[in-house]
């Protein structure tokens, strides 16, 4: 029943040609397919948050997709987060310096939905980037230094936004 | 032992060397691994809690296109092995183990009855959905009243009591006899589990020509997987090697060993080719170790001024339908850990380890401490309510002073060591909590309700082992390059041992921590090792580094001193070089270089032997809100305070804290494993088997003291992994029973979830004995 | 937990879409955002053949806001309506009830027409449907019709819509600037299904007394439903502390709670009697907590 459709999609700024399997999630297409394993499957019913990755700038869920859903998009996984240069961007280096991960799993669910909510939101107050991570979660952390380290990476999209407004 | 000299890195929080990957998605998790050929494979698991198995109709699974073998039973060689006691091998426990994969009988709803390899896992899912499973049910044993349930697990042994022990100290029965006050209380503490967000896996691959088996995805006790996998497989031990890749968390129920890790091995010994198994939640939430379901009924025996002068305990645990590798320990910890950090010389405790048809029981992060804790703090305040002794006094008074230490808290199990609490300030850390939570100022709020909500504060203290023996070991190696690996012994779970391992390498060396790379990887590195857990991979993993550094330390000099021609002693090792005292130098690149084939790489082994476990000590304080109509009880400040010794990395020390203590937290208010009357496990997803989120619990502070130093080891480090959640349950139900005073309502039972709470208030009353 | 074997086809106007749905029968399901529908997957609870994607359908989508209502395309997402500049001004209720659904990433593909059709009896959608007298227009073989929301809102994963329909629209009619209303919801954690859930909203008239009460409740077994006898207390009454606890009382006595393994029976009822007077409470500006003393 299930058969092979043709997709195509960016991921991180590469155009992907391929055959994806109508009974995959977006997330097993990823890690499977295209061999990004950067995104991890927690649940596969859409709770944990660990496999959210940005859709046409939104922060999604990819468990909750199928990856012939995916056509056409527009893809940032967790490997396109860092700077054109590979060096880790101000988020990532925010978490690294603010002890914000421990077994590292969750992680890249936090960093792109932090990323997703910072871009759309780069005045998001502490009680609203609290909201938006309730969606994610970490056993290791107890969140504390997540937040913290949100916080500080807010400031540099501020920066950007406010650079971006006034150019 | 001398604490270490330098202490430019221990002490200090460098950013973590393992970060990088994680940040960048690079990290190696077994799910990520992928080798040519592999096919994957799904476990068929019994619908059933407890009957005999009478047929598996198998054929048209078989027949689906892509599934390869369906291995059953009566596909593995007789005897099927059964999974050995890693913790205090009691005889007692022989009858109860685990098969490797049910046969006649299964037990427990989750059991593994099949393995199916297969081209996908979805494909062998589907022939999962095939499978026609034909058993005779038999009564479940779901409560504790285990032998009245209407049958037996193990019908040979006419019980479901594996256990019983008794341990005594003093003369309770006089104490009690003579006391001028005592009360008795039932309590209990709900099944819950560690739910890492990593799901356990495997990548089995199997070298036919060889015999050798290549094993990825092991976590916490390698090498006593290796031994115990060597011998099931009948291979010697040097054939296997378990390679533990990253690890997405492990609190104490990743890395046991489980029936998978036999499976998955045999199977791809099966097929001829390699077989991956990545566990599903579902699965998880069914089939990785519970922990937790512990009850007791305790009873104190005080002077009027609230001298404690006895305390008695029938303890408890449910272990589910097997005992597994951590044998009796749940339920052994919460007896010893009973009596916690408080002078009580006359103890009588009564532990009981039951079976039913659950998912077994294993540790989870601080195990039986959770539980005991929780037990013997609330009666505490019940007794202070009733003597009219204010709950701080109540502690101050028993609380063990330091002129007391080393205090023997004797035998606390027939088959344990005398324990001995070592090192501590207890009022230190009880009295930092206080001022921390501002009981003075709060006490004007004690039980009030204010703006429709009842506000409570509630305290609780605490010790905590670590550091279990026997031993861990470690080899330094000196590459070509002239940097050191370090192999440990040690599991890395997250604990960022890749970088705490370095600091204390560094420190020992007087090189920066770039100098180092720290391999736990693979057993194939070192020949022997224990693993993490109890806090030990800084307490004896980095005093197994401590001790391999030194002797690599010596290793260097004695190779300078053969190239440069000068004796030992005139040599120094300085900044990464061997310096001779008229000037002449070698680096360690040279040294490295100056190896020959036939020397090969210097290395050397280190090793740290344990002779007793060390104890950390703290108190916790929590202020909550309660709404009564709702039941819902808010944490508004939450303050930790543990003295760990010394902290080798304080942030990391502080991210353990605050995770032990969230954990904690979900652990009093959402995490809930629950079984209907046929022990059908209803929380089989993340729908309805709740953890902690960023909104629960923003209120928290932990303080991390160095009030006094662990004499069991050269770092003088106690444990900081599993204290923050030790006392949990105990500061916020004290804080609830405080809040709640004049509804009359004690909380004795977890979880303290909306309905409970409300029950509480509005159905249940206080009744005094 | 992989999904069941299974087809997957994306139609490129309602009317394609349509045919699809009518020619596939039983072995096909609709998937808009899958927030709802991909878990059933993963957990094998549903085993459709083919699942017919409509998330692309132009004919569904939009917000639009007039002096008649508010109407919404059948693919508006949670997030839609919370980014919307004027929604929350002209639907007060139905922004706050949709504030409370699920989580961030969920938000942003979750759909009001995937939510209606599916009616998770602790949903807070399909309650805000039937409580405001919504309408909702589906399409059919034949053709569109529209159904009040109390004819499409039926039980609990219950609704009027045939297995050859899709839902296009749902419209809600205008709101009164001075209308009262409240929103009251307690879940387990942000983010979480209900436990129970109350929206209430009335009218005044010249002597501030209520008009045209409407009390619906989340927690009932019978899924999500308006509370005819503490609308029947309230119609005519001025809004007082005391009509306040009494409507608490009603409440509870009026229900028929819903029992799982999160809340028992007894919990359940006294929790939806505190959510309606809470929200009653909250439509009038009254303090309960100054009410108690």
């Amino acid at each position: 029943m299930s058969r092979k459709v043709d997709i195509t999609l960016t991921v991180n700024g590469q155009p992907h040609a391929h055959a994806a399997d109508t009974r995959t999630t977006f997330a097993d297409f990823l890690r499977d397919d295209l061999r990004l394993t950067g995104t991890h499957v927690g649940c596969e019913h859409g709770v944990c948050g660990a496999c959210t990755v940005i859709v046409d700038g939104e922060a999604v869920r990819s468990c909750l997709m199928l990856a012939p859903q995916a056509d056409g998009a527009t893809v940032v996984t967790i490997e396109g987060l860092s700077e054109p240069d590979g060096s880790l961007g101000p988020l990532q280096r925010a978490f690294r310096k603010h002890h914000a991960l421990q077994c590292g799993f969750c992680t890249p669910g936090i960093l792109t939905t932090a990323h997703a909510l910072l871009t759309q939101e780069p005045d998001a107050s502490e009680e609203r980037i609290r909201e938006v991570l309730s969606g994610n979660i970490c056993r290791c952390t107890g969140y504390v230094t997540i937040i913290q380290a949100i916080l500080e990476a807010r400031e540099g999209y501020r920066h950007a936004a406010n650079a971006s407004t006034a150019s | 032992m001398k604490p270490l000299g330098i202490d430019k890195l221990i002490g200090a929080s460098p950013e973590r060397i393992e970060d990088q990957r994680f940040l960048t998605g690079q990290g190696q998790y077994v799910a990520d691994l992928d080798i040519p050929g592999a096919l994957h494979a799904a476990i068929l698991r019994s619908p059933v809690a407890h009957g005999r198995v009478a047929a598996l109709g198998l054929d048209a699974a078989r027949a689906l296109p892509g599934v390869h073998a369906i291995i059953t039973a009566s596909d593995i060689p007789n005897p099927i092995p059964t999974i050995p006691l890693r913790l205090v091998p009691l005889p007692e426990f022989d009858p109860y183990l685990q098969p490797v994969i049910a046969a006649e009988k299964v037990r427990y709803v989750g059991e593994p009855l099949a393995v199916i390899v297969a081209e996908s896992r979805a494909i062998a899912e589907d022939a999962l959905d095939l499978i026609e499973i034909d058993i005779e049910s038999l009564p479940a044993v779901g409560d504790e009243n285990v032998d009245e349930a209407g049958a037996f697990l193990f019908e040979e042994t006419g019980t479901n009591v594996a256990l019983r022990f008794h341990a005594r100290s003093g003369d309770p029965d006089k104490a009690f006899a003579e006391a001028a006050y005592t009360r008795k209380e039932t309590f209990r503490s709900h099944r819950h589990t560690a739910a890492p967000m990593e799901t356990r896996g495997l990548l089995a691959q199997w070298d036919e020509s060889g015999q050798k088996l290549k094993l990825f995805g092991a976590a916490k006790v390698p090498y006593f997987n290796r031994r115990a996998l060597s011998r099931m497989m009948n291979l010697p031990e040097e054939n296997l090697d378990l390679i533990e890749v990253d690890v997405g968390g492990g609190f104490g129920v990743r890395g046991e060993f489980y029936p998978e890790d036999f499976l998955i091995p045999f199977a791809a010994q099966r097929v001829g080719r390699p077989v991956k198994w990545i566990e599903d939640r579902r699965e998880h939430l069914m089939a990785t170790n519970h922990s937790r379901d512990v009850g007791a009924t305790v009873e104190i025996a005080c002077a009027r001024d609230g001298t404690i002068t006895g305390l008695r305990g029938d303890v408890f645990g449910d272990m589910g339908a097997y005992i597994r590798t951590n044998g009796g320990v749940v339920p052994t910890a919460a007896g010893m850990f009973l009596q916690g950090p408080y002078r009580i010389p006359n103890v009588d405790v009564t532990v009981l380890a039951l079976m039913t048809n659950k998912t077994p029981v294993g540790t989870y992060r601080g195990p039986g401490r959770f539980e005991a804790n929780f037990f013997r703090e609330r009666l505490f305040d019940m007794a202070a309510a009733d003597l009219k002794i204010d709950p701080a006094e109540f502690r101050r008074t028993n609380l063990i002073r330091e002129d007391e230490l080393p205090y023997s808290i004797g035998k606390r199990a027939p088959h344990l060591p005398e324990a001995v609490y070592d090192t501590g300030d207890y009022h230190a850390a009880f009295e930092r909590c206080l001022a921390e939570i501002d009981w003075q100022g709060k006490a004007a709020i004690q039980g009030k309700l204010i703006d429709g909500r009842y506000h409570g504060v509630g305290v609780a203290s605490f010790v905590e082992s670590g550091g279990a023996g026997p031993k861990e070991t470690s080899r330094f190696v000196l590459e070509k390059d002239g940097s050191i690996t370090v192999a440990t012994g040690s599991s890395l779970l997250g604990q960022g041992l890749e970088t705490t391992l370095a600091q204390i390498a560094g420190d020992v060396l007087g090189l920066p921590l770039t100098a180092f790379r720290i391999d736990h990887r693979s057993t194939a590195r070192l020949a022997d090792g224990l693993g993490s857990y109890h806090g030990r991979s800084i307490i004896v993993g980095g005093s197994a580094v401590v001790d391999g550094a030194e002797k690599f330390r010596a290793a260097v000099i004695e190779a300078a001193a053969n190239l440069l021609g000068r004796p030992n002693s005139e040599l120094r090792f300085e900044d990464g070089v061997v310096r001779s005292e008229a000037g002449a130098s070698i680096s360690l690149a040279d040294i490295a270089a100056s190896r020959s084939a036939e020397d090969g790489l210097l290395a050397v082994d280190g090793i740290f032997l344990v002779n007793k476990p060390t104890y950390s000590y703290g108190t916790h304080a929590a202020h909550v809100a309660v709404d009564p109509d709702t039941g819902r009880v808010e944490v508004l400040d939450y303050v930790a305070v543990e003295d760990v010794g010394r902290a080798i990395n304080p942030m990391i020390v502080s991210g353990q804290a605050i995770g032990a203590l969230v954990q904690g937290l979900g652990g009093v208010f959402l995490d809930h494993l629950i079984y209907d009357d046929q022990c059908q496990l209803l929380t089989a997803s993340f729908a309805d088997y709740l953890m902690p989120t960023a909104t629960d619990f923003p209120s928290l502070r932990s303080v991390a003291m160095e009030l006094r130093l662990s004499p069991t080891n050269p770092l003088g480090a106690k444990s900081a992994g599993e204290g923050g959640m030790v006392p949990v349950a105990a500061a916020i139900g004290n804080a609830v029973g405080a809040a709640l005073r004049s509804r009359g309502a004690e909380p004795r039972t977890l979880p303290l979830s909306p309905p409970r709470i409300w029950k509480l208030i509005h159905e249940e009353k206080e009744c005094t004995q | 937990m992989k999904l069941p074997d299974v087809d997957y086809i994306r139609p490129k106007t309602l009317k394609e879409a349509l045919g699809l749905l009518s020619s596939h029968g039983d072995d096909a399901k609709l998937i808009a955002g899958g927030q709802s529908l991909m878990p059933m997957l993963a957990f094998r609870l549903l085993a459709p053949k083919i699942l017919i994607d409509i998330g692309g359908l132009a004919e569904l989508r939009g917000i639009d806001i007039k002096d008649t209502g508010v109407r919404l395309g059948a693919r508006t997402t949670w997030h839609d309506i919370e980014r919307h500049p004027s929604l929350k001004a002209a639907h007060p209720l139905l922004a706050a009830a949709i504030a409370h659904v699920a989580h961030y990433q969920i938000r942003n593909r979750g759909t009001a027409g995937g939510s209606l059709a599916h009616c998770d009896p602790v949903a807070e959608f399909p309650a805000i449907v039937l409580t405001c007298d919504a309408e909702v227009v589906v399409a059919g073989p034949d053709g569109e019709r529209v159904l009040a929301a109390s004819d499409f809102v039926l039980g609990p994963m219950t609704t009027a819509l045939e297995a050859d329909e899709i839902i296009v629209q749902i419209s809600f009619p205008a709101w009164p600037k001075a209308r009262r209303w409240g929103f009251e919801e307690f879940a387990r954690r942000r983010g979480d299904f209900a436990m129970a859930a109350a929206a209430i909203f009335y009218d005044l008239d010249g002597d501030q007394c209520v008009v045209d009460p409407h009390v619906g409740v989340i927690g009932d077994a019978d899924g999500a439903r308006r509370l005819a006898e503490v609308e029947d207390l309230l119609r005519g009454q001025k809004m007082t502390p005391a009509l306040v606890a009494e409507a608490r009382t009603v409440t509870e006595q009026s229900i028929h709670p819903s029992e799982d393994i999160h809340a028992p029976a007894a919990y359940r009822r006294a929790l939806m009697g505190v959510m309606v007077e809470r929200a009653l409470a909250a439509s009038a500006g009254i303090d309960l907590s100054k009410a108690a003393a």
